[in-house]
């Protein structure tokens, strides 16, 4: 007979046990140890019919394509500019993959990205040894010019951002700025200086409370406060 | 004349008092504080990040590069001389062997984890208090492993087989003194680390294997724990 030995949502650690019985299946984050199952990372556990999955808490964030990311330019290539973007692997823009422009042999490619530039883009590709292929081609996809750049966990990335972007888009109305999420866990935001402040402030309220339900109308609240304070 | 009983007043098979603590490191990924006795070991973990030079990368799997240091007054005697010793860079060793055992890197290949392990105090069972910090710290990080791995001492006080050895058991002068730092995957029994100092006989030692393995139970249980309350810590913080 088959039986769960840990609660759905409870935090596990690697090597425990989350399941004895032959009828559960592991997947993502979890294997098989004879009759058992054990949790291989430290996350939350999540039961679907028989199959057991573990949702990360921690870690870093690990490449997918399609995804849309925020990258520092970190070098400038013969053919293409290095992007770091908070992974264990920096990410390429190749020369025909950043601009809808015509770039002639042998120009100065600072003139599109410089070191040290934040770029917004879309990995087209990611390879067997996580080589990253990252385009700006494409309708929003820029250089990120001005604003200031923030660090969360990837794995709140979509609590942040809210379902269809309710989140993200009640911040950005409420505090005036822009802001732009990358699924890598970088935030980008614009606007007035003490409204970004403000805004900073959400996100890492977000961040931290994103197990909660109704968040959004807690939010909301929370912003409409720090904006009475500095008007 | 035989040891009748130990220097601080424990039983035989106790283990020194624990504490352990994950997240106590801001910067780092993962990071980890662990006590056992007066025994303390800070581990930090950095990755997996990109590895250069680069003919150091593994194209099938990302490696993990641990480094074990103690401070220069961290022991009860002289002043270490700070940096890399013949000492340190063994145990290094020994340590990335042992938590490679347990951790799978395969998903990040040309990649590497580093693991600093630091020793502010000391007081013998330094490299296993190590071991069991970097294991916390790992999965602290997020890395991917089978078990953390907890590490306790074992020996040989003249005639008793006694579980995690202080330095005054360690330094005993009136009879033989063996000592055995174990490290294994509780869950499996597998081991991970074996080394001996002094002698002792073969039905000795498999006792003595008997004793670690129940103590590593145990140890394993406190670093449990340790990662429980810091992610349980930051979600009940934000219901006020």
């Amino acid at each position: 007979m088959s039986e769960l030995k840990v609660e759905e949502r409870s935090i596990v650690v690697p090597g425990e046990i989350l399941a004895d019985g032959m009828e559960y299946l592991p997947t993502k984050g979890t294997y098989r140890d004879g009759n058992y199952i054990r949790a291989s990372r430290l996350g939350l556990v999540s039961v679907d019919g028989k199959v057991l999955k573990l949702i990360p808490l921690t870690g870093k964030y690990f490449p997918k394509r399609g995804d849309v990311i925020i990258g520092k330019v970190i070098d400038i290539m013969l053919a293409g500019w290095r992007i770091d973007f908070n992974s264990a692997y920096s990410a390429m823009i190749s020369l025909k993959d950043a601009t809808t422009e015509f770039i002639e042999r042998g120009a100065d490619l600072t003139r599109y990205f410089n070191l040290g530039d934040y770029v917004i883009g879309k990995i087209t590709n990611v390879t067997s040894q996580n080589l990253v292929d990252v385009t700006t081609k494409g309708p929003g996809f820029r250089k990120l010019v001005g604003g200031r750049v923030i660090e969360v966990e990837s794995s709140k990335v979509p609590r942040i951002v809210g379902k269809q972007g309710s989140m993200i888009s009640m911040i950005q109305t409420l505090t005036g700025c822009q802001i732009l999420v990358g699924q890598n866990g970088w935030v980008w935001l614009q606007g007035e200086p003490r409204h970004e402040i403000i805004a900073i402030r959400t996100i890492k309220k977000v961040e931290q409370e994103s197990h909660l339900s109704g968040l959004t109308d807690a939010v909301k609240a929370f912003i409409d406060e720090e904006l009475k304070k500095v008007q | 004349m035989s040891y009748q009983k130990r220097v601080d007043g424990r039983k035989f098979d106790e283990l020194r008092p624990i504490q352990a603590k994950a997240g106590v490191i801001e910067r780092a990924d993962g990071s980890a504080y662990f006590k056992i006795g007066d025994t303390v070991a800070y581990a930090a973990v950095y990755g997996p990040r990109e590895l250069y030079p680069k003919f150091l990368q593994d194209p099938a799997r990302g490696i993990l590069r641990c480094n074990y240091n103690m401070m220069p007054f961290s022991g009860s005697g002289d002043r270490v001389r700070p940096g890399p010793n013949r000492r340190a860079k063994e145990i290094s060793l020994v340590t990335e062997k042992s938590l490679t055992a347990a951790t799978d890197l395969s998903q990040f290949p040309n990649s590497v984890v580093d693991v600093f392990i630091e020793l502010p105090q000391t007081d013998a069972g330094s490299r296993c208090a190590g071991i069991c910090a970097a294991s916390i710290a790992l999965a602290d990080a997020g890395i991917t492993m089978k078990d953390l791995v907890a590490a306790v001492s074992v020996g040989r006080v003249d005639d008793k087989l006694v579980v995690d050895l202080n330095y005054a058991e360690e330094a005993y002068e009136d009879g033989t003194v063996a000592d055995i730092p174990i490290a294994m995957l509780p869950s499996s029994g597998e081991i991970t680390l074996l080394q001996m100092d002094g002698t002792l006989t073969k039905e000795q030692l498999l006792e003595a294997f008997e004793l670690v393995k129940k103590a590593c139970l145990e140890i394993n249980e406190v670093q449990r724990k340790a990662l429980k309350e810091k992610y349980t810590l930051e979600r009940n913080d934000t219901h006020e």
